[in-house]
């Protein structure tokens, strides 16, 4: 069986941004700015436990710069079979409409792709929006926040799986092919093997452009983007210092403190 | 191009909470526009759905009320949302933020070839188009965003919009036929487990939060009860839920829940940028923890320094005795 991951290159979740001039840059206290999307770990693992029951492979894929190879050699490093970096200047400033077609047309390229497996969102844009989307162009099922993939039978075509939602969890059949997105709880990521990051760091990773991919000029990047999300800027800081409650006795304190938050209405 | 459309979000019959924010979302945006704010309601047996919508401001309902839509499948309501939308163009459509809004809003962007800014916390009218507010980067910085030409398709946060008030609307829904066929949609629902019961950390007005200061799974005992005197939802940080402490669920952060209560109390959380990310947005709040230097207090409107096994059970003495529960 043929599963796609698809994986994204962000900031870390430590990192601290500034807006300069209307563009978004950041650092990293801890050295390393640019991270596999951490949503994204679970999707690759559960690709790589596909590969591992069904046989067949776990290709990862990822639009973006030629940077973001450090992303998939993270996949391969981890046990994905083959990465793919999509990279194209026609993309950049793709919103996730354009990612999608963009996304779609690469998944199709792979040929007789029966799941594609996406992480729950972005820590970037923090949308979520793009399995669905990627789903309706390729007109495949989605199916969205899967917390267990509790049947797979590539030969039938068929799937069943549980969402996690607000309300509670569902269980969902479905026919293949499906383009899923995994929450959190679905599985515990393994860390890269020694033998895998070397097997990583040799592995040469093909790059398909708009060219490869058949798409018209008006499908993805910025010229087709629908969103103008020109005007970023930094948080107002919280209005608040903290007042400490201080106090002779814990009883004292708590009195206090549930008498500011009388009075703040809040309760 | 004409109409301010919101997609109703209900359950059991009743509107979800997020849909009366979406319908007072909507009245603004539609006032806003000077265009009328219509409603659409996708379901089985969802007459008293709609009536509702018209009591919270909506001028018109416009949906399908079929046994194939009584389960929420993107795959059944999202074709039914585009291809009303393709034909009666309307200005926006905005949803919930919901997983099912999410889901829904994307289906219908994607089907469109419509712009879509998912995830408002704020909206405003500039210059003819809806403009909004969200957070990027885990909620590090804010965008202003929109949508530069045809349908705007747009997702509002729960709890970050005030809910519209109840009017006494009335009018006749407008029902139309679902348009994919039970027997040509992909998916079967087999089965639902309820959480029903338990607050919903994204709906609650309070959130009583421990972290690895509670020390073990019983440590969170006096978190609890601190939240059921409330009538709060029980959080948490990652630290406890990756320590099996606490299910998943509970867990709050940038890879948990992102909440916006009234109240928001840390107890034996240190505040990691992580856990701020998902919960910096609410109104007040409270810090409890042994190390004066912990940086939760940089974000707290309210601190106590000291043991949480002494503070949070005073602490729901006092409200037990202040709230007469
Ligand atoms: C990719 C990634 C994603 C993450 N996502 C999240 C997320 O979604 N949510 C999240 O919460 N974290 C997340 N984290 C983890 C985050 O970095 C922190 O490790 C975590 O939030 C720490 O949890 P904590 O505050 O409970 O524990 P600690 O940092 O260990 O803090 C415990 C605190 O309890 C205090 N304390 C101890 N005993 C007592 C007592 N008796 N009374 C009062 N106070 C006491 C201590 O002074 C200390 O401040 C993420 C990390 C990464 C790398
Ligand atoms: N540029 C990209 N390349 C590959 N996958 C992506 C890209 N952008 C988003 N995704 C996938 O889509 C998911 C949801 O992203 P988003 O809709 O941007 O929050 C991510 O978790 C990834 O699995």
């Amino acid at each position: 069986m043929k599963v796609v991951v698809c994986v994204k290159q962000t900031p870390s979740t430590t990192a601290v941004f500034r807006v300069q001039n209307g563009s978004v840059r950041w650092d990293d206290p801890g050295g390393k700015p640019n991270v596999v999307n951490p949503w994204d770990e679970y999707a690759i693992e559960e690709a790589i436990r596909l590969q591992e029951k069904h046989g067949g492979d776990a290709i990862a894929l990822t639009m973006g710069s030629e940077e973001s190879k450090e992303a998939l050699k993270t996949a391969l490093a981890m046990g994905c079979t083959e990465a793919v970096l999509v990279a194209d200047e026609a993309f950049e400033g793709s919103d996730t409409l354009g990612t999608a077609h963009v996304l779609a047309a690469a998944i199709r390229h792979q040929q007789d792709v029966q799941v594609a497996v996406f992480g729950k969102q972005a820590i970037d844009g923090d949308t979520g929006q793009t399995t669905i989307q990627v789903a309706v162009k390729l007109g495949w099922t989605p199916l969205t926040f899967v917390s267990e993939i509790k049947e797979l039978d590539p030969d039938a075509g068929t799937i069943t799986v549980e969402r996690l939602l607000e309300g509670g969890k569902e269980t969902v059949s479905s026919r293949l092919p499906v383009v899923i997105s995994v929450v959190k709880e679905i599985n515990e990521p393994r860390y890269p093997s020694f033998m895998g990051i070397r097997k990583a760091n040799r592995a040469e990773i093909p790059t398909l452009t708009a060219a490869d991919l058949d798409l018209d000029a008006g499908s993805a990047g910025k010229a087709a983007s629908k969103v103008d999300w020109a005007n970023v800027y930094e948080l107002p800081p919280r209005d608040t210092s903290v007042e400490i409650i201080e106090g002779d006795t814990v009883e004292e304190k708590v009195k206090k403190l549930a008498e500011r938050l009388l009075a703040e209405k809040v309760i | 191009m004409s109409g301010v459309w919101v997609w109703i979000d209900h359950a059991g019959g009743k509107l979800a909470a997020i849909s009366l924010e979406v319908l007072g979302v909507g009245r603004k945006v539609a006032d806003g526009l000077a265009q009328p704010l219509t409603a659409l309601v996708t379901g089985s047996d969802v007459q008293g759905v709609a009536d509702a919508a018209f009591n919270y401001g909506a001028d018109a309902v416009l949906g399908a009320d079929d046994p194939s839509l009584a389960d929420f499948r993107v795959e059944a309501h999202g074709p039914l949302v585009a291809k009303l939308a393709q034909e009666r163009e309307p200005v926006v459509l905005i949803a919930g933020a919901s997983t099912r809004g999410r889901d829904l809003s994307a289906w219908v962007a994607a089907e469109l070839d419509a712009g879509l800014v998912p995830d408002g916390i704020d909206v405003e009218i500039s210059d003819g188009k809806v403009v909004v507010t969200r957070p990027v980067y885990a909620g590090k910085l804010l965008a202003d965003v929109q949508v530069t030409d045809g349908l705007q398709v747009i997702s509002v946060r729960s709890r970050a919009l005030p809910p519209a008030a109840e009017t006494e609307g009335s009018g006749e829904a407008e029902w139309v036929d679902p348009v994919v066929a039970e027997d040509d949609l992909a998916t079967k629902i087999t089965g639902f487990e309820s959480s029903a019961g338990k607050v919903s950390l994204t709906d609650a007005r309070i959130i009583v939060s421990g972290g690895r200061g509670v020390g073990g799974p019983e440590g969170f005992e006096p978190i609890r009860e601190l939240a059921q005197v409330l009538g709060g939802a029980l959080g948490a940080s990652r630290a406890t839920v990756d320590a099996g402490w606490i299910p998943y669920e509970h867990q709050v952060g940038q890879t948990g829940k992102t909440v916006s209560p009234d109240l928001y109390i840390a107890s034996g959380i240190s505040g990691a940028i992580q856990h701020q990310a998902g919960m910096r947005t609410a109104k007040v709040i409270v810090a409890i923890n042994t190390d004066p230097d912990a940086p939760i207090f940089k974000l707290a409107s309210y601190g106590i320094v000291g043991d949480l096994f002494e503070v949070v059970p005073a602490l729901a003495e006092e409200f037990r005795r202040r709230l007469g529960g």
